[in-house]
């Protein structure tokens, strides 16, 4: 018990400024977070949908919740139903297997919602395409209001993409 | 605290199951035809499945089937591996009777490959036990066969797939007994999957998986590609997994065409692999103790991880190390000067995780939910076949790396932990051994970096060729059968991913657990979904 105190101890806070290539970064965290506090009461609920995903995006979904990234510190967090969700995030090309089940979790989250296409595949087919078991990019099935290409995004292009997309959201 | 295992093979010897084979049945023996195996037999249709109850009996490990359309004739193929090697038996039927012996009665694991390929095919294999479909949802007609050469890559798909609502499950009745539908959107970040529980209160009665939400075509798209298009493919079949399914492809193509990339260039693509082996465990550990509701593990577990993923973007180029494997070698180096850097990393992690793993294998409340949850028998996990830290945690040791080294690992000493539990304690425990063995590796790898180009020309290309491709990724055991025609485009890619055997295993050990812990059993195994989608 005292060496896992311990550990925690010496471990510290390691959530960091955003080490950006683009030094607005850190502005457009707080800029959205005032966004996320006008117009989503604080925080922005996310539901992911792997639509046909290689879990190469998933991986990094799970990146942006680690210490360094820390994606709630801005008010976005991930929720289990698309009840409960102001944002799907869907991954991957939309697999013909999964279009119903992509359709239905789009009608199950309520209105307004916004869509965020994640990675290459979820943007434009990626290395998959359009086929027999496929349906391609996501805008193929239901609306987008953003993509956020990369194969897959790094955390820090995942939450860019999701920082500008709340920069850019038209006035009430 | 039980003792690890001592080193076991437990797969029978090639020689002595070729010869009571051919003493069987009528085979055609052709020795090395195909690269990548020591022997390749030609067995006749109606002795499929007699073939395979005679490897049974010599107890060799069921690895892989699939099949490919070379007309008028279907091929059908099966991957044995032994304790010495591996051994393919391939069979030729008609288009017109498109029928084979299940290999299911003597080999479980061969339950859903074959499903697979009657559903692809339409390939008809009699006597097996569950012929339901497989990989076919609504995407496509019974009486459409995506990998059939008449078959085009479009198809000829309905504007909305219909839900797939009437897959036949095996009903469940009686009194209190109810079931859960769970998936294919799941509640995680994870990928989709369909599972069905039927529960008598808290407890599992049975489970049954409903995969293939992710089938993307993979097999079809590669036809047509070159060697480069096949890696980028192959990097993407399983995120997780992606040098291990690159490496495995570029192995078998390069097995076809006998070339053999530069002795630099298969110490990097080892290094890359053990450093997908460690991130991979690393996230896994982590997230099995957070399924019990211990953070502590998974905050720790994924800043080590998180530091690892960077000095990958840092050093070699991609955070997950895609396309870092081509055909031919490798695209990425390691300089002189990141030496230094490399070897503290490797320090600072081994001082980490051996300071971890004893807290969380001593700690109470934590060992108290993992122990004896999801325990998987050493009978069953060698019944099923399963690879990689499932089979390890239950004894079934089997490694390439170990058992039938290829470069550069036949000049290091593979040490594979095993154990005899098999519970969700063990598959963890397994995965920080693991982690500290291929640190070692790779201190090893990097001190006697070799040298030579980094990628050669696979080229010229004169003839149709095949090759078998078989790497021990993270998941276990990986296999990639290529056949290229004679202008060195792919003609047919099959990938096995290990969770091929692994994902049966979970339908099994969750029996008699409850449901709340049915996460903490899934993470344990962890299969991939999209690399058994296809």
């Amino acid at each position: 018990m005292f060496r896992i105190f311990n550990r925690i101890r010496s471990t510290g806070r390691l959530t960091e400024p955003l080490p950006s290539p683009d030094q607005t970064v850190a502005e457009l965290g707080s800029a959205c977070q005032a966004e996320i506090a006008a117009r989503f009461s604080g925080s922005l609920a996310i539901r992911m949908v792997d639509a046909g995903s290689c879990n190469g995006c998933e991986l990094e979904m799970h990146a942006v919740n680690n210490s360094y990234y820390d994606i709630e510190r801005f008010g976005i967090h991930f929720v289990a139903s698309p009840r409960h969700a102001d944002l799907l995030l869907v991954t991957g090309v939309v697999s013909r297997n999964m279009q119903a089940a992509l359709q239905r979790t789009y009608d199950a989250t309520p209105s307004p919602k916004l869509v965020v296409a994640m990675g290459d595949c979820a943007a434009c087919g990626g290395e998959f395409g359009e086929s027999y078991a496929s349906c391609g990019a996501v805008a193929n099935v239901i609306p987008v209001d953003a993509v956020i290409p990369g194969c897959p995004p790094t955390p820090l292009q995942l939450m860019q993409g999701l920082l500008e997309l709340l920069h850019d959201l038209p006035g009430q | 605290m039980r003792r690890r295992q001592p080193e076991q093979v437990t797969a029978g010897k090639v020689a002595e199951f070729v010869t009571h084979l051919t003493r069987t049945v009528v085979t055609t023996g052709q020795k090395s035809t195909v690269p990548g195996v020591q022997v390749c037999l030609d067995v006749a249709g109606e002795d499929w499945g007699k073939a395979a109850e005679i490897a049974a009996e010599h107890t060799l490990r069921w690895s892989a089937a699939w099949a490919e359309h070379l007309s008028p004739d279907f091929h059908v193929v099966c991957l044995l591996a032994c304790s010495d090697g591996h051994c393919l038996l391939r069979t030729r039927l008609a288009e017109g009777r498109p029928e084979l012996p299940s290999q299911m009665p003597s080999f479980p694991a061969a339950n859903r490959p074959e499903r697979h390929i009657q559903d692809m095919f339409g390939i008809r294999f009699t006597g097996h036990p569950d012929p339901r479909r497989w990989t076919r949802h609504q995407a496509w007609s019974a009486k459409e066969f995506p990998l059939r050469k008449d078959f085009p890559l479009s198809g000829s798909p309905q504007l909305k797939t219909p839900p797939d609502c009437d897959y036949p499950f095996v009903p469940v009745s009686g009194e209190g007994i109810y079931e859960i539908p769970v998936g294919p959107v799941h509640a995680g970040i994870i990928e989709p999957g369909h599972f069905r529980f039927q529960a008598d209160g808290e407890d599992v009665l049975r489970l049954e998986e409903h995969l293939g939400y992710v089938h993307r075509g993979v097999e079809k798209l590669a036809e047509g590609r070159d060697l480069a298009g096949l890696a980028r493919l192959a990097g993407r079949l399983s995120g997780d997994s992606t040098v291990a399914h690159g490496w495995a492809a570029c192995q078998a193509a390069e097995r076809a065409l006998g070339v053999e990339p530069s002795p630099r260039a298969l110490a990097l693509r080892a290094i890359l692999c053990e450093r997908e082996r460690i991130a991979n465990h690393l996230g896994d550990i982590g997230a099995i103790c957070n399924d019990v509701g211990f953070t502590f593990a998974l905050v720790q577990c994924s800043r080590l991880r998180e530091l690892w993923q960077r000095n990958n973007a840092a050093i070699f180029g991609h955070r997950l190390l895609m396309d870092r494997v081509v055909s031919g070698g490798v695209n990425c180096d390691i300089s002189p000067e990141h030496l230094p850097e490399l070897f503290a990393e490797i320090n600072e992690l081994r001082v980490r995780v051996e300071e971890l793993m004893p807290m969380l294998l001593e700690y109470p409340s934590l060992q108290d939910r993992l122990r004896t949850t999801g325990i998987l028998s050493v009978e069953l996990a060698q019944q099923l076949g399963t690879l990689g830290y499932v089979g390890r945690a239950s004894n079934h040791q089997d490694d390439l790396r170990r058992d039938a080294p290829y470069a550069p690992y036949d000049q290091l000493v593979v040490n594979v932990p095993a154990y005899l539990e098999g519970d969700v304690a063990k598959r963890t425990r397994v995965r920080g051994d693991e982690v500290l063995v291929s640190l070692e590796l790779l201190e090893q790898l990097l001190k006697s970096l070799p040298e030579g180009p980094l990628q050669i020309d696979c080229g010229p290309f004169a003839r149709c060729c095949e090759g078998l491709g078989l790497v021990e990724g993270w998941r276990g055991e990986t296999v990639a059968y290529v056949r290229l025609d004679e202008t060195g485009r792919v003609m047919r890619y099959f990938p096995r991913d290990p969770s091929w055997l692994n994902w049966p295993a979970l339908e099994r050990l969750i029996l008699g657990n409850i449901v709340p812990d049915f996460p903490v059993c899934n993470k344990s195994v962890n299969g991939s979904y999209a690399g058994h989608d296809l």
